[in-house]
Parts: structure tokens; sequence; C-alpha cells
């Protein structure tokens, strides 16, 4: 009799188990989009032409001092015009400066992109090889990532940024980094 | 007249194929060795922007460019280890198509032998209960005995 019920059990057990692998299975992130190795690593190293004064070399030195937002963009990038009006808007309203990478494209067609959809950057670094944008992780654009002072990543969002996306995940961070680097500031005034 | 469309034929035959050859990256290496790894490698490493396409089949930017990199460390002397470093620093796990045994891995690598060794044990006490000749009793000497009583009712 007891064998019989638990016989019985089998498909119950089976169904509990397959409920629980499709559960896990549906409720995982979007497997386009690759978890980046890059937080908490320094921003790569590189050399490159500024976008409008190509004769201008930028290194990551120049992405230090300050909490900011690296966007990778392009103009073969359909939700780069998608997303633009937000980097607009968080330039003029949310007091992190914005620096562009303009990855694997060409100078003279972004600097026309820039005047026809206006310019959000501080600068832009040239990524004409695609050659920064691999140090970055980078395997589509846009991209775009939060630095702090140090000039060491701390987030990377896949995909085009908006408002909600901004308020939910990105201007948390920038918050927190900013509420540390008070503290640091007033632990070295108490030394 | 067979000839000269045989001749045409062979000229549109080879016009295709130079074009075909043309569609492809021509890297040139200095020894064939290069050439063999910087095919594996490209055959073993995952385009990041596809789900289920490697290096060397893909045609997204992102592919060549990475097929561009593959090809400047082999150059370089780079061992097939280090590309492989390389690429999983930028581009995590997902790019290895081949994953190192470790803890997030494990059953990948090991969940298909213990399923297989669960397969083989359900299957074993499956046929052995059917063979065994204790399965034919199916009821206990107390059961067999309110049976009968049952019955005999």
């Amino acid at each position: 009799m007891s064998s019989l019920n638990k016989s019985l059990l089998i498909p119950l057990i089976v169904f509990i188990l397959l409920v629980i692998t499709l559960g896990v299975g549906f409720s995982l992130k979007d497997p386009h989009i690759l978890p980046s190795e890059l937080i908490d690593r320094p921003f790569p190293d590189f050399q490159a032409a500024e976008l409008h004064d190509v004769d201008r070399t930028l290194t990551r030195e120049d992405l230090k001092g300050e909490i900011s937002l690296v966007n990778v963009w392009a103009t073969w990038c359909p939700n780069c015009v998608l997303e633009h009006p937000e980097l607009l808007r968080i330039s003029k309203e949310e007091g992190v400066p914005l620096y562009g990478v303009n990855y694997n494209d060409e100078v003279i067609k972004a600097q026309a992109w820039l005047r026809r959809y206006e310019d959000p950057f501080v600068f832009n670094i040239v990524d004409d090889n695609g050659k920064l944008g691999i140090d970055l992780g980078v395997y589509g654009a846009p991209e775009t990532f939060i630095i702090d002072a140090e000039g060491v990543i701390q987030y990377k969002h896949v995909g085009p940024v908006n408002r909600y996306i901004f308020d939910k995940e990105m201007k948390p961070v920038i918050e927190q980094l900013r509420a540390n680097s008070v503290a640091t500031r007033t632990a070295g005034l108490d030394l | 007249m067979v000839r000269l469309s045989a001749l045409v034929m062979t000229l549109v035959i080879s016009f295709l194929s130079l074009t075909a050859i043309a569609a492809i990256d021509a890297y040139s290496f200095p020894d064939e060795g290069m050439r063999k790894r910087y095919n594996s490698l490209i055959d073993e490493l995952r385009c990041p922007q596809c789900l289920n396409t490697n290096l060397a089949g893909s045609d997204s930017m992102i592919s060549k460019d990475l097929r561009r990199e593959v090809h400047r460390l082999v150059l370089e002397g780079k061992s097939d280890d280090e590309v492989r470093d390389f690429m999983q620093q930028r581009y995590g796990d997902f790019i290895l198509y081949n994953p190192q045994v470790k803890g997030s891995t494990y059953v990948l690598w090991f969940g298909p032998v213990v399923l297989f060794f669960i397969a083989v044990a359900v299957l074993v006490r499956l046929v052995s209960r059917r063979s065994s000749p204790a399965h034919e009793k199916v009821l206990s000497d107390e059961d067999q005995e309110r049976l009968n009583q049952l019955l005999s009712k």
C-alpha cells in the first residue's frame, strides 16, 4: 500500500522540480546582457584624440577628479539617438560630467551627428578602431559607465539610458559615491 | 560548343569563389602554426553580441574587432591561455565556449555525469524489481490471510 503511495508522488515531485527549474530559468536576467567584468576595476588606460580637437590627446587621467559618466556611442547606433535626450537632460540637470567614447565611428560623421542632435559631452574620446571599446568590454552601443573620482568603474549599463533607469539605477550609485567621498573628506579633516 | 560553355562556367565559378575569399578577413601569419592557433581560438571564443555563435561564425562588428585582437595577440606571441584570459578579463565567462572548471560551473561540468548515474540507478532498480521473483508475492502473509477471509465470506 505504502509503495503505491510513493509512486503516486513521483509525478508531483517531477512537477515541482520542473516548476523550480523553469521559475529560476525564466527569472534570470536577459541573457543578452553580460555581467560586466570591469566593475571595481580602474578605467582602462588609453591614448586617443579628442573628437572636436583631434590634436589633443586624452588619457584616463582626464577622467579622474570627479564622479562622472562615460557613454559609449556611435552614429551607426539607432539606440544612441533614442537615449540622447536623456543624456542632454543629465548633462544639464544632474551635475555629473558626461564624457563620450565615440566607438568604431568616423570623426566627420560623429561631429555632424553632435551638431544635429546637440552635444551633451564635456569631451569625446575618439575610438575609431574600437580598441578602447574592447578594453571596456563593450559589445554594442550604447553602454554607459559610472566612474568615481579615482577613475574606477563603479557601474555599467548596457543599452539606452532613460529617465527610469537613471533615477532607479544610476542615481543611487552616484549618490552613494558622493556620500562616500564626503565621508572620506570629513574623515580627512578630523585627522 | 560544350567546351565553350564549360569554359564559361569555370570562369564564373572561379570568379564567385574569388569574391567569397574577399569577404573573409585576410589575415596573414608568418607560419601555419599561428594560423591554426588563430583559427582554433576564434572557433572556441563566443561572440559577445550573439548568444549562440562563435567569433569565427559571426559577422557582427564586435566579432570582427575581436578577431583582429586575437590576430594581434597571436602575432605578439601570446599563448592560447593568455588570449583567453585577455578576453575573459573584458567579457567574462560568457566569451568562453569551453568554460573553466570552478565553483559556478560545477553544475555544468558534473551535472550530466550525476544525471547519468541517477538514470542508471533508476534503471537498475526498475529492472531488478521486474525480474526479482520476490515481486511475484505482492501480499504479505497477514494480508493474504485477510484476503482469504474476505473472499470466503
